[in-house]
């Protein structure tokens, strides 16, 4: 009896502590993608009323799905690195990397041998690479993922310039081109790649193991740890897992401008990171989804669209954009509510349920106060 | 000692001091008083309103009853400033400093000397060095880094901030918890010093040892009540000090034991001369299936540290564990969970549970393996099973998608619980398993407890609180100073003799029973 009342107690007061009055409609999943969709939809309809036909043309959707594809994909491994308890801020290195090595001269004389196919793979294989390096780093040499992986965007593009000797490598290849700036039933091929590696991330971060221990390693590594979670390992596949995101994004970067370059994905690390934030995903960890970082992408993106059929310089836009993902964050923050700053309940006092007094204490000095006199209030 | 007439009245007086929080009345009416020089030892077990008092003492808490006279003043304690302006100043085990500042900075800190807001470290560091040169410690640099310090030059720096203060009263907890012997005599050296100088000084620890060799008078508590005051600390026999600290009238229920365990049947888990630098050191154990052995200890005593390293959340430094007669790798969560052992940790909201996930995906965490088919997690399979274990521990709410934040304490421990038994672990580790769980539900944990052990379960409790070791397990054993000092049935200890062993430690050579003796 007494249990069930105390429960139902701590119940109340636990749920008054973090938002006032249970959790708000807006602070769950549904309702921030919810948020998000609405957003979308007042910047369409801003685009609309400013640009007109210009931007509700087919033609101009595509353009904004095209351009929105190749960061799509790097945020989605930036998904899994956040929700994880890290950050990778390598992404945009790794895009440029891995698309300079499958355009090399020996690549691309060996893809013409065999297939293009070489090249896709080649990229995959070095962000994958580079993904490992940062993991390893991380988990094991216990370095802070923040300078890892900016250590990582150094060297990375460094290593890009050196094997390009700085100039822009052309993609030569015709049945590579061909096959991804193509499309089906009207819908480019690269945002036919983002859908399934969104779909595909979306399979592994809610239906598999290794998406539900994604979240137990960001949302509390040490309780993960003593469940049995191998929290290293995880944190190693982690940044894998992105950088072989960055190995597609370099792919696709490479259908696009049709070349392989050492400036490709410049500043890729602060949109992929403000999409995934925009979306929801908490940076500190063990809470985000899949389909809010596609909104977040598609959202900072459309907004560039309405921008530039406005004819803002791309100046004002970088201004604007940098404003916006501040709004963001502070917006999230709120949402998230009492997240960060829960205190800790302290029994006061030591254990509780301590009775006083003892039915016979032996030789009780003078002072002594009567045993058993107050029982405690429980 | 004792007998100094009262020329002076004493220096601090609290009469009758009350101070309840929600669901616990932590001080029932305590009185304390404090002579200008003398060491004032403070004993009392866990749970008995000694951290309560001194944050009385030192402001943090406000009494809901009772009377506080400074020098013959009655004084309100308001907040820690206004009991820094009178001059009583608290030494807190973890230490408050900034690791990244100088010694002497921390020594003034939030008191920078400065002009026209220029701080003025020459004239800061000349008096950290007379200071730390009063304290008997004046080769500790005022320029060094605070955090380049051992933690007993960092306790020097806690108390030349005292006195810098002026204070007139210091008070210290557990102050030699993180301190070796020579910089125990160290301490003591400085205490004698400071008590010389007119200063008091209430010294909290549960070595008995040391009280003696320090102490002037001891007060003791009980269940939030001064139970004697004014004790002379070098003649009073430890005996009735022991006696004065036991005995409680309320009696959880325990579960009765069953037959006993079969002592013929093949160890489940044994530990040899299993060490941790630093921690604990030789430690042999061997648990049977359908056992439950207590660690007895106090805090600081390495007893969580044992549980944590057979579970190889720790490296050793030495020793091995097996399980079933295998060998396992040392310091590999991963493996003991494979292997068949589960640990409920001590703090269980940042070391087991994931607060904001539902009660299912806590429960189906260590065992996800077992709702996957190459990877993908069948959430039906999943919720059901949890469901069950809910069922089966009566979890309340009955609901398996609740959010764990929003269950009572004793519930969460029952979620932790189930999180193993889904497992069909074989040897469960709990580390104190009722700490912050309300005196009904305690019961409840400690009936599964034992139902685990009836189905073949060997159980390796740990527990602050000496009658729940008594009362639940099967065999105790004894650690102070990180080493086993004694091993036997449970029901051939008392409460009493438990503590004489933690307080003694191993230099006790008294009428207790030592391994072999007793076992």
């Amino acid at each position: 009896m007494s249990e069930t009342a105390t429960a139902t107690k701590r119940e109340s007061g636990a749920a008054a502590a973090p938002g006032g009055g249970g959790p708000g409609f807006m602070a769950g999943p549904v309702g921030r993608n919810l948020g998000l969709v609405i957003a979308l939809a007042i910047l369409c309809a801003v685009g609309v009323a400013t640009a007109g036909d210009r931007f509700a043309d087919v033609n101009n959707l595509l353009t904004i799905l095209r351009l929105a594809s190749v960061i799509g994909v790097v945020s989605i491994g930036m998904t899994f690195v956040i929700i994880g308890g890290g950050i990778d801020l390598s992404v945009g290195a790794l895009v440029a990397l891995s698309s300079v090595w499958a355009t090399t001269l020996a690549t691309q004389a060996l893809a013409e041998d065999v297939h293009w196919i070489v090249m896709v793979l080649t990229a995959i294989l070095v962000g994958a690479g580079a993904g490992l390096v940062n993991g390893v780093v991380i988990a094991y040499g216990k370095l802070v993922a923040f300078i890892a992986t900016l250590a990582m965007l150094v060297s990375a593009r460094g290593l890009a310039e050196i094997i390009a000797n700085r100039r822009t490598q052309i993609v030569q290849d015709r049945d590579f081109l061909s096959f991804f700036s193509g499309d089906v039933l009207g819908i480019p091929t690269l945002v036919i790649i983002w859908a399934l590696v969104s779909a595909a991330g979306w399979v592994l971060l809610n239906r598999t193991t290794f998406g539900r221990r994604t979240f137990a390693v960001g949302g509390n590594a040490e309780a993960a740890r003593l469940a049995g979670i191998r929290v290293q390992r995880h944190t190693v596949l982690l940044y894998v897992l992105s950088g072989v995101c960055c190995g597609i994004a370099g792919v696709m970067i490479m259908a696009r401008t049709t070349t392989g370059s050492s400036t490709h994905g410049t500043l890729y690390e602060l949109l992929a990171i403000a999409g995934v934030v925009i979306g929801g995903t908490l940076l500190i960890g063990g809470r985000g989804t899949i389909v809010g970082t596609v909104l977040g992408t598609l959202l900072l993106t459309t907004l560039g669209n309405v921008f530039t059929l406005n004819n803002l310089t791309s100046s004002a836009q970088a201004v604007a954009q940098g404003v916006i993902i501040v709004l963001a964050v502070l917006l999230q923050m709120r949402l998230a509510g009492g997240q960060g700053r829960s205190r800790k309940a302290r029994t006061p006092g030591g254990p509780g349920g301590v009775a006083s007094g003892a039915s016979g204490v032996p030789g009780s000095p003078a002072g002594a106060l009567p045993g058993g006199a107050s029982e405690p209030t429980t | 000692m004792n007998e100094e007439p009262r020329s002076t009245g004493p220096l601090l007086e609290m009469r009758g001091i009350v101070k309840t929080f929600p669901g616990v009345r932590a001080l029932g009416g305590v009185d304390l008083d404090v002579r200008a020089g003398e060491v004032h030892c403070l004993l009392g077990q866990n749970g008995a309103g000694k951290s309560t008092l001194i944050k009385v003492l030192a402001g943090a808490h406000q009494p809901d009853e009772g009377t506080i006279t400074w020098a013959g003043e009655q004084v309100a304690l308001t907040d820690p400033q206004a009991a820094l302006r009178l001059g009583i100043a608290t030494i807190y085990q973890e230490l408050d400093l900034v690791p990244g500042l100088t010694v002497a900075d921390n020594i003034f800190l939030g008191r920078e000397t400065s002009r026209f807001g220029i701080t003025r470290p020459a004239a800061a560091n000349r008096v950290a060095a007379e200071l730390l040169t009063r304290l008997g410690h004046p080769e500790i640099r005022p320029a060094t880094e605070v955090g380049a310090l051992s933690a007993a030059q960092q306790q020097m720096i806690s108390m030349a901030r005292a006195l810098s203060q002026d204070a007139k009263l210091i008070i210290m907890d557990e102050p030699s918890a993180v301190l070796d012997n020579e910089e125990v005599e160290r301490l003591f050296g400085v205490i004698r010093e400071l008590a010389a100088q007119d200063v008091a000084v209430v010294y909290i620890s549960h070595r008995l040892e040391e009280i003696r060799e320090v102490g002037d008078r001891i007060t003791v508590l009980k269940d939030g009540r001064t139970v004697a005051t004014g004790l002379p600390a070098r003649e009073t026999p430890t005996r009735e000090v022991i006696t004065l600290m036991t005995g409680r009238t309320i009696e959880y229920v325990f579960p009765e034991r069953r037959a006993a365990v079969d002592r013929g049947a093949a160890p489940l888990l044994e530990v040899q001369d299993l060490g941790l630098r630093g921690s604990f050191e030789g430690v042999d154990l061997t648990l049977r299936p359908g056992e439950i052995v207590g660690l007895a200890g106090l805090v600081g005593s390495g007893r969580s540290e044992i549980l944590e390293t057979i579970y190889g959340a720790r490296r050793p430094t030495s020793g091995s564990v097996r399980l079933g007669g295998k060998q396992l790798r040392p310091g590999d969560v991963g493996a003991a969970v494979a292997a068949g052992i589960g640990l409920a940790p001590e703090e269980r909201k940042s070391q087991a549970l994931l607060l904001d996930d539902s009660v299912y995906r806590n429960i189906t965490v260590s065992s996800l393996n077992r709702f996957a088919r190459i990877g993908l997690l069948s959430g039906r399979a999943e919720r059901t099973a949890a469901r069950e274990q809910v069922q089966a521990l009566d979890v309340r709410p009955s609901d398996e998608t609740r959010i764990a934040r929003t269950l009572s304490g004793g519930n969460q421990q029952k979620v932790v619980l189930a999180r193993w038994l889904l497992r069909d672990c074989r040897v469960l580790l709990l580390d104190e398993p009722t700490r912050g769980v309300d005196v009904g539900a305690r019961s409840e944990i400690y009936t599964l407890v034992r139902d685990l052990a009836d189905q073949g379960v060997a159980v390796l409790v740990v527990s602050s609180e000496i009658p729940e070791v008594l009362g639940l397990a099967d065999r105790v054993l004894v650690i102070a100073d990180g080493a086993v000092v004694a091993e036997a049935p449970a029901d051939a200890l008392d409460e009493h003799r438990v503590l004489d062993l933690v307080m003694e430690g191993t230099a006790h050579t008294g009428t207790a029973p030592h391994e072999g003796e007793v076992a």
